[in-house]
């Protein structure tokens, strides 16, 4: 029986191109995978039905030559980007039966670059929340142990790449929402600069700190995806005119030398860190060092404060990015909001009223530009920082729901890159006695993705964790 | 820090039963608590960062481009006539 | 007591597309929701990206009224609830518009405060009606995200005729810069007054201030303001202080009237708009936009006067429209070689009233001469000119019957020289040819 899905994108691309199987079957065995673990994991929201006449369209094209990168792969996407035609929800009540009339930028440049969409991701609605329960369409499941979160708010793309059931995944991150469930389910996550892929076409949560990415089994895969997405969009005014390198140039090159920061906010001086997670932390650290960088502690200085000054301006932005959900055009009525998005409407429509704006959101602007600061005199110093992308392992279902602001602390090591802008990729780092997926976040300077990459593929390939399958 | 819930929801055109006024005001209470921590750090002198890209000037030529058809503007709505989103009566003038 | 009023203008733009998208920008009389896009729909995933020539048209207006055009400047979101407003905010300027610190001076020499001049979008259009027996408002967003430029003045106005006057020279500029058709009535240049009055003695602005919607055109400005000054009038000589609100103009009952209270609605929670990034001027492309304005009205109007001595009359009507004043000019430029004076052609057009789309300056011209020919020469006089001609030049009597018919033009030459004016040669031609046989 083969088992095309568990392939990387890379093994599956050139599988295609040499001819060893097709996109069909390919595409079949992903969605057999999916047929026989999502009623568990609850990955999926919607399955797209020309799943296999894409397939067969893009064997089509793989046959009259045409060696794309990316062509015949079977990838899903977060349902916060919208598919023309094809059903999107944010996996919310308010939007079950909307069907988007265009195509979001990066959708569009994937179709073209021949994927096949097998269908829309779960995750916390509206991108709200780091353990994906808060969704109206069930919560997904950690594909490692069932009663855990797979982290969110990508919880669906995580936990799908995870289990196989696709190649990769599209996600978003605005405080952490592809990092940290990519850390929870043993995968690699990419939130890449703000502004280096298009927003366009994407359910917006924060406009300043909406950060879109990916999901992907290793950091090769996650290079060649972020050679598609990458790029100026004339529809999307943050995104800037630099040019696109190949991500995967990079690869291979050796880490000797490196200077790599460990701030101490991330580690000694958090109280509250879970202890196994500081000593993989230390493990990966000794991992580093014997690839031979110069391992440096550092400081920023501002990072107790980074995730106050996040839940000030992003509930503020959620507040006023939701307020075209009135009904009238599309979708269902405001009663129909989940909890989680109501508490932020009005923690955010609070934040900006007339008497406490200067007190809350622009406080927070200030904060938020001596948080920026730290980053930019540190890479004075260092050339990538490295801290864990949690600071605990993934926790039981059920177990943080009823305390928001509980919650709210998953974020504390992942919001500084969002409010900052800068780029984050978060790989494996190992499992806790539990068996539960760990991982680390490569932080580098804005547009530094390639170096990124270039440590993270160093790191995996001498730890590979990627090689572990979760059990289904 | 106490909230008047029942003219935040106002503002945010949210309408909530009782018991989600009683629940968010508790719990948006305490996460204000929290994020007064803020007011700890020295931001004398500081600058907003309302955007991150540095970029500026960022325009498109005066150019008509394809419209939405009239069937695509009004797919996903509940409520249409001849063309038009319909709702009810509004009673305040323009 | 006296009326202290402010006025907010807000003008339409007609751009080719609109404020931040590429739907086109023309949207009257079409059918509705035939204009729009993601973006101008506020539908879920759309971001705006502003329109630079609307841009460039905000910022020649406020230079137009004398405003400074400060180097930095940004789009605000004005969050409030609304049909009409899709994506449940407007985007805006709040603290960082194109341009401050105008000021205009009105007919009677009275200058009026410019405060700010800035960018924002249209909203979609309500329309109520009653559906299969059913009160119900319909909505056509063809207007919405259309570009408007606000205007806001000082609260130095203290009558309604000033206010027309204002209006009118604001339109007039507006036309001139051709940025706009600014047409009151047909909703393209809008009108909201902000009135209160204050004890005659006191130099403190009011405490409260109505602002009156709803006045469509011309016609209904002086009616509205003096109702409402009216108005307020008789509730402080109660002794009671005008409820701060928003009234609306009803032209069936001639009179203000109530809209909903908005208490809270004036809570916009203004935060710089996260999707645009800012604006960020130049010296030069300052000058340059400068440059592009041209004449405007008062500098036209005064040169009128002056290089083509005009009455002041004359030269107002004259200048009201750029077409007419171009027409103008071209006109007087060809009738020079004529002999025609500006003043003639200034009469021709004022006292005549050409229709300048339908007559050619050079048709104009020939017009003119025919009149002043037809009061200036006597048929008798021509005849014997024609008479004279002939005999001292009997070449002409041979050529012409030897069959050499241009030497007519020898003759038509001779006579004019004679009469010492130009004429219109058809009746000349025909004593001319009366006279050869």
């Amino acid at each position: 029986m083969s088992k095309l899905n568990q392939l990387s994108l890379r093994e599956a691309a050139e599988g295609l191109k040499k001819k060893k199987f097709s996109s069909v079957e390919l595409t079949k065995n992903c969605l057999e995978q999916i047929d026989k673990a999502d009623k568990q994991i609850n990955a999926f929201i919607t399955l797209d039905k020309t799943a296999l006449n894409q397939a067969k369209e893009a064997d089509g094209r793989i046959a009259s030559g045409n060696d794309s990168p990316l062509l015949g792969i079977p990838i899903a996407l977060k349902d916060l980007f919208l598919t023309k035609d094809l059903r999107t929800t944010a996996a919310s009540k308010i939007l079950e039966n909307y069907i988007p009339v265009y195509d979001a930028t990066v959708v569009r440049k994937l179709k073209e670059a021949g994927v096949v969409i097998l269908g829309k991701l779960n995750h916390d609605a509206w991108g709200h929340g780091a353990s994906g329960e808060n969704t109206n369409f069930g919560p997904t499941k950690n594909p490692w142990n069932k009663d855990y979160v797979p982290g969110g708010s990508s919880s669906g793309s995580a936990a799908s790449v995870s289990s196989d059931m696709c190649i990769a995944a599209t996600g978003t991150d605005t405080g952490g929402s592809s990092r940290l469930p990519a850390a929870f389910c043993n995968v690699v996550g990419l939130k890449p600069t703000y502004g280096r892929v298009s927003r366009y076409g994407i359910i917006a949560m924060s406009s300043s700190l909406d950060s879109i990415g990916h999901l992907t089994k290793t950091v090769e895969d996650s290079a060649l995806f972020l050679n598609i997405t990458a790029g100026n969009d004339p529809q999307d005014p943050t995104t800037p005119n630099i040019p696109v390198p190949d991500y995967t140039k990079s690869l291979g090159k050796s880490i000797k030398g490196v200077k790599i920061g460990v701030p101490r906010e991330y580690t000694t001086e958090v109280g509250g860190l879970d202890t196994e997670i500081l000593s993989l932390f230390e493990k990966t650290l000794k991992e580093l060092h014997k690839l031979g960088v110069e391992i440096k502690e550092i400081s920023l200085k501002h990072t107790e404060y980074a995730n106050a000054c996040y839940y000030v301006i992003q509930p503020a932005e959620v507040s006023s990015n939701l307020a075209r959900y009135d009904g009238i055009r599309y979708g269902s009525a405001r009663q129909n909001f989940g909890e989680e998005a109501k508490r932020r409407i009005m923690l955010g429509t609070f934040t900006l009223s007339a008497g406490y704006y200067d007190a809350y959101y622009k406080k927070a602007m200030q904060v938020r530009t001596l948080i920026k600061n730290d980053f930019e005199k540190a890479f004075n110093e260092v050339d990538a920082i490295i801290t864990p992308v949690s600071p605990t392992p993934p926790w039981k279902i059920g177990e943080k729901i009823d305390d928001p602001l509980k919650m709210y602390l998953s974020d504390i090591f992942t919001v500084t890159a969002n409010l900052a802008g800068i780029p984050g990729l978060s790989v494996p780092s190992g499992f806790t006695k539990n068996n539960l997926p760990t991982g680390i976040q490569i932080l580098g300077p804005q547009f530094s993705e390639e170096r990124l990459f270039q440590v993270g593929y160093a790191y995996e390939q001498a730890t590979r964790f990627f090689e572990r399958k979760p059990n289904l | 820090m106490k909230i008047d819930v029942k003219h935040v929801a106002k503002l945010a055109n949210l309408p909530l039963s009782s018991k989600e006024e009683k629940k968010f005001e508790k719990q948006l209470s305490s996460i204000l608590d929290y994020v007064e921590q803020l007011n700890s750090v020295d931001t004398k002198d500081v600058g907003i960062t309302s955007q991150v890209t540095n970029l500026e000037n960022v325009t498109r030529e005066d150019k008509p481009d394809l419209s939405l058809d009239q069937e695509e503007a009004l797919l996903n709505t509940k409520s249409k006539h001849n063309g038009f989103f319909k709702v009810g009566m509004i009673l305040d003038n323009e | 007591m006296t009326p202290v009023i402010g006025l907010e203008t807000h003008v339409e733009l007609k751009t080719n597309s609109k404020m931040f998208c590429g739907c086109s920008a023309d949207y009257f009389g079409q059918k509705p929701n035939t204009h729009t896009c993601p973006v101008c729909l506020g539908l879920p995933g759309a971001l705006p990206v502003p329109n630079k020539t609307a841009i460039e048209w905000c910022v020649m207006l406020g230079m137009a009224l004398n405003c400074d055009i400060p180097q930095f400047s940004k789009f605000d979101r004005k969050n409030y609830f609304y049909p009409d407003l899709p994506k449940g905010y407007q985007i805006s300027q709040y603290d960082k518009p194109f341009c401050v610190n105008g000021n205009i001076t009105l007919q009677n020499g009275k200058r009026i405060g410019i405060t700010r001049v800035h960018m924002e979008e249209d909203t979609g259009k309500l329309i109520h009606e009653n559906v299969s027996g059913e009160d119900v408002t319909l909505i056509d967003f063809n207007r919405s995200g259309v570009p408007l430029v606000e205007i806001v003045t000082q609260p130095d106005f203290d009558n309604a005729k000033d206010v027309i006057d204002y209006l009118k020279k604001l339109q007039q500029i507006v036309r001139y810069l051709g940025v706009s058709n600014a047409d009151m009535e047909k909703g393209d240049m809008r009108l909201e007054p902000n009135i209160s009055l204050r004890k005659n003695a006191e130099k403190e602005l009011p405490k409260y201030k109505v602002e009156v919607k709803n006045i469509n055109s011309f016609s209904f400005v002086e009616k509205a303001i003096n109702y409402e000054i009216k108005r307020q009038t008789e509730i402080l000589n109660d002794g009671k202080t005008p409820i701060q609100e928003t009234r609306g103009w009803n032209q069936a009952k001639q009179k203000t009237v109530t809209q909903r209270v908005k208490e809270e609605a004036s809570d916009y929670r203004y935060f710089p708009e996260p999707d645009i990034p800012p604006i960020h001027w130049t010296k030069s492309q300052i000058s340059n936009l400068k440059f592009q304005i041209g004449e405007l009205p008062e500098e036209k109007f005064k040169r009128f006067e002056r290089d083509y001595v005009l009455s002041n009359y004359d030269a107002e009507i004259l200048t009201r429209e750029t077409t007419l004043a171009d027409y103008f000019e071209e006109t007087v430029d060809l009738g020079k070689k004529h002999g025609l004076s500006a003043k003639q052609v200034a009469n021709q057009i004022i006292n005549k009233k050409t229709e300048i789309d339908k007559i050619l300056p050079a048709q104009l011209i020939l017009e003119i001469i025919k009149l002043t020919v037809k009061e200036d020469i006597d048929k008798d006089k021509l005849r014997k000119i024609v008479k004279e001609v002939l005999e001292k030049n009997p070449k002409i009597r041979n050529d012409y019957k030897a069959g050499k018919k241009n030497v007519l033009q020898f003759a038509i030459g001779a006579a004019m020289s004679m009469v010492g004016k130009k004429i219109d040669t058809k009746e000349l031609i025909k004593i001319i040819m009366e006279e050869l046989k």
